[in-house]
């Protein structure tokens, strides 16, 4: 078999630099561009045609590769150009995430699409403007500075009869200007020069604008990745292999002939596909079909005990240290009192309630994809490189796909469906089975995290030591996904190891945080690891945020007023969103745990603070815990969160409410199942998640800074769910709950003193 | 292959198919309905549900001979854009839904629940919804989507007729 290596290296020699910079909680992971040559690598950011277009209407057509993954960015990023413009929102077309239209605004992740690409758009639309303001100048006669603009329409301030619209100084024809765009990717910097709108005369920028994309999809009319059919277009569905790393050593086309509509056994190296005339006739030759795998070349841990064992007893091959300051050991050592516990974090899954789905039409040495990929781009790249064609000569056009979560910035279905495509010389389109797609969905990776830290005799912390040992990303950013590595395309590296820290934004006098990288199987697995919603922070924020509290009860002190002795003047948005989540909690300052009782229900309330790229949020959770069962209820979430300038005031609630109950289901009841050899949990009923019966009510309270910029919203609220939740656990029954999910089996275990966990002191 | 009557949405449709095919499929391929979704395959989801005769189906999981001559209405046969049935207007007016993939079960459980129980209790609402997963989490939106539909002019007509 051929082999071909595409070096991650390589690439990201040729497309610009992997940086990382620290903010108060910790690392914030980004990479510069992904294109090192901007001629095949999207339209120039340079001329303002590439960014928006005015129709003879005066409609106006937006075209962005930051794509809307379900979240409202669409319609945020619409609001921005909208505000800058002066046009009526109801003027306003996005045309997303197409190569052959856009820009190459670097992929869309971090919930940082309004804090990157929401400045380019704003910059481009308001450089749009001044061109217009030029040509209704000349038309009009009067100096720029003497034009007002209202709905599109410009006219001469002191003769408003002397007008012209939009539509008729441009209709429907280019711009043709040329406009300053440095950088790449995520970081181009458009049209700097350019003065925007001052913040404090928005009036689009800041409401509550309903989304373009909910009426379409409450009606059937809307265009998933899933909707999209071709004329001629066949049916394809992969054959992964049961376990690690295992090949088709004998595929017996024959097993499925019986079925009618079969075209074609698609095998290219380890790679197994079938194609049919009907979607059906797919799905039955998928199962059918009888393959001869050979034995895993692996073994995985067998569980999770397993996993956590590997994870501690195996050499890192990369460390980052966070924040350091002091001598954390040394402290230690002279402190008064010390604490240490460990808190374990499990695979988990994002879970998009739609699998994996895409199609491809491949015709000779051009390629066209319909796919819900994070990163166009980055997948036209690879579906090239997994072709051999040149990246112009493959366009990607994206369709929103269900939900995401991080789970589609590695997209894998484009390359299934290439592959099939060329190979019957048609349309195919590629669905995943809820087998396929929770067996072999790239999963958010194990932590397992042990904090020591001391006090002096005051009761001041004077020492933190945090250690953390966790799984790289193997399947993320540049690496070639699942096909191409079924095909033979091998990645060069141990995967993404991004960020590291604790991320707690305490001033202890001395402390250390370091996480280190355990080495993964690189080759295809069941257990293929990337970034999972607020990737690695959740977990990083759980054993801090639990240990600060564990602290806080060792020594008596409220946790909330612990918390605000070691948050300084470089912290006052942390302060303000804890007193502000505190406050609309009706929080009751005392130390935790609650006295014990003789009632079978137990209530208690727990804190956590936590960030994200500047995003500062705290929340108090509050829970009944079933002392018999074992059973957590989270009964409400109160959360406080700033993200500096806010957009849309509902869609970012919406996202708070989104992000703080799936957080919930996380921390509650999700863990994936598997053995030695492959994944266990194949369908919902082995990986439940949250239901209507256990969804907590949400309180949420909006700080906003119209004079910041906007900062990532949505992610950071999940992170703190957990913590917040143990900690009212503790609060409620005195136990502590170190490792997630917190099932009603591990409370009872807490409560009857076994497991992770210690009793009421 | 078989040659099936359906009646969907209001309109007698005729398709010539495996009769062991799921419902599912013969909606979206042959019929080119787009509501009703594929999740899961397994009946544990609810993005492919549809209403025969009164009642929610997974169509994912009955065969399209099952369906044969039995009234079918799918998410287009409520409403559309244009013309929303007041369950998606609610939606949209609450903002009821994020990657909006679940909202096909979600709105044709309520649907379903509300010709049976035309005021439901918030537990009642939850109950008849509990086997239609959400992962982005809009489920308090959806809950309170459903209580102004509810609470929504009682004698606004949908746009079919349903027996």
């Amino acid at each position: 078999m051929e082999t071909r290596t595409i070096s991650r290296r390589q690439i990201l020699k040729g497309t610009g630099a992997l940086i990382v910079s620290f903010n108060f909680f910790g690392a914030i992971p980004q990479i510069l561009a992904q294109s090192a040559n901007p001629s095949t690598a999207g339209l120039p950011a340079t001329s303002l045609d590439s960014w928006l277009a005015v129709s003879q209407d005066g409609n106006v057509t937006v075209f962005t590769s930051k794509v809307d993954l379900g979240t409202g960015t669409g319609t945020a990023l619409g609001q921005i150009v909208a505000e800058e413009l002066d046009v009526p929102i109801s003027k306003i077309t996005m045309d997303i995430g197409d190569t052959d239209k856009t820009v190459d605004q670097g992929r869309t992740s971090a919930s940082r699409t309004l804090e990157k690409g929401g400045p380019q758009l704003r910059q481009a639309a308001a450089a749009a403007r001044q061109e217009l303001l030029k040509l209704a100048s000349a038309r009009l006669g009067a100096p720029v500075d003497h034009l007002t603009v209202n709905d599109g329409v410009v006219s001469v301030a002191d003769n408003p009869a002397k007008k012209i619209s939009y539509g008729a100084l441009v209709g429907g024809g280019r711009f043709n200007a040329r406009i300053t765009a440095t950088g790449d990717g995520w970081d181009i910097n458009v049209a700097p020069e350019v003065h925007a709108k001052d913040p404090k005369d928005y009036k689009i920028v800041g409401t509550s604008v309903p989304r373009f994309d909910l009426p379409p999809k409450l009606t059937g009319e809307f265009m998933y990745a899933h909707e999209v059919r071709i004329p001629g277009m066949l049916h394809g569905r992969v054959v992964r292999p049961p376990v690690i790393n295992s090949k088709p050593s004998r595929v017996d086309a024959d097993s499925i002939k019986q079925i009618p509509g079969i075209v074609k056994v698609v095998q290219e190296g380890n790679f197994l596909g079938v194609v049919a005339q009907t979607e059906w006739a797919a799905i039955q030759a998928a199962r059918t079909l009888k393959v001869t795998w050979t034995a895993p070349a692996a073994k995985f841990p067998a569980n999770p005990e397993e996993m956590y064992s590997y994870l501690k007893n195996t050499k890192s091959f990369v460390e980052r240290t966070g924040a350091e300051k002091g001598n954390a050991a040394s402290a230690l050592g002279q402190a008064a009192r010390t604490f240490e516990a460990t808190y374990r974090w499990p695979y988990q899954m994002h879970g998009m309630i739609g699998p994996s789905c895409a199609v491809a039409d491949v015709r000779g040495d051009k390629a066209t994809i319909w796919a819900g990929s994070q990163a166009p781009f980055i997948t036209r790249k690879g579906v090239a490189a997994l072709l051999g064609i040149p990246e112009a000569n493959v366009h990607f056009i994206y369709r929103e796909a269900s939900g995401c979560y991080g789970r589609l910035e590695p997209d894998d279905s484009p390359e299934d469906a290439a592959l099939m495509s060329r190979a019957v010389g048609k349309p195919v389109r590629v669905q995943w089975m809820r087998e396929d797609e929770h067996g072999w969905e790239p999963k958010g990776p194990p932590q397992l995290i042990t904090v020591r830290s001391g006090v002096d005799v005051q009761g001041k912390v004077t020492a933190w030591d945090y250690a953390e040992r966790t799984l790289p990303w193997t399947d993320a950013r540049l690496s070639p996904m699942l096909a191409s590595r079924q095909t033979g395309i091998k990645p060069d590296e141990q995967g993404v190891f991004l960020g590291g820290g604790d991320g707690a934004a305490y001033n202890f006098e001395n402390r250390k945080a370091v996480s280190s990288g355990i080495p993964w199987m690189m080759n295809p697995n069941p257990l293929r690891t990337c970034n999972l919603r607020a990737p690695y922070s959740s977990a990083r924020c759980f054993a801090t945020e639990c240990h600060v509290d564990e602290i806080a009860a060792g020594l008596g002190v409220d946790p909330v007023e612990f918390r605000l002795r070691y948050l300084g003047d470089d912290s006052k948005r942390v302060i303000a969103v804890l007193l502000a989540a505190t406050k609309k909690a009706a929080w009751q300052t005392r130390p935790s745990p609650l006295p014990a009782n003789a009632a079978s229900v137990a209530t208690g309330r727990g804190v956590a603070v936590s960030g994200m790229a500047g995003t500062v949020v705290a929340q108090v959770a509050e829970v009944e815990v079933d002392k018999s069962s074992g059973k957590v209820a989270v009964k409400r979430v109160t959360i406080a969160h700033d993200c500096g300038l806010i957009v849309n005031p509902d869609g970012l609630r919406n996202q708070i409410e989104g992000n703080v109950i799936q957080g919930v289901s996380r921390a509650l009841m999700e863990e994936v199942q598997y053995d030695s050899t492959g994944v266990k949990s194949l369908d919902w009923r082995s990986y439940p998640i949250i239901t209507f019966a256990d969804i907590p009510d949400v309180d949420i309270v909006l700080i906003g800074h119209p004079e910041m910029p906007s900062l990532g919203a949505g992610e950071a609220s999940t992170i703190a769910v957990a913590a917040a939740i143990a900690n009212a656990v503790f609060d409620a029954v005195g136990v502590r709950l170190r490792e997630v999910p917190f099932t009603p089996q591990r409370v009872l275990s807490a409560l009857n003193g076994q497991g992770s966990s210690n009793r009421r002191a | 292959m078989a040659r099936i009557s359906l009646k969907v949405n209001g309109k007698l449709r005729v398709v010539d198919t495996d009769s062991t095919t799921p419902l599912l499929y013969v909606l979206r391929n042959d019929l080119g309905l787009q509501g009703p979704k594929f999740g899961c395959g397994l009946s544990q989801c609810g993005a492919c549900t549809v209403i025969m005769e009164g009642k929610t189906v997974r169509s994912c999981s009955v065969s399209v001979t099952a369906a044969q001559n039995r009234e079918i209405t799918t998410l287009e046969g409520l409403g559309s854009v244009a013309a929303p049935h007041r369950l998606q207007k609610a939606f949209i007016d609450e903002q009821a839904g994020q990657c909006g993939y679940c909202l096909n079960g979600m709105v044709m459980s309520a649907k379903v629940l509300l010709d049976k129980n035309p005021s439901p209790t918030s537990t009642e609402i939850k109950q008849t919804l509990n086997g239609v997963l959400c992962r982005c989490a809009s489920h308090l939106r959806i809950i309170r989507a459903i209580q102004r539909a509810v609470n929504a002019d009682q004698s606004a007509q949908p746009i079919i007729n349903y027996r």
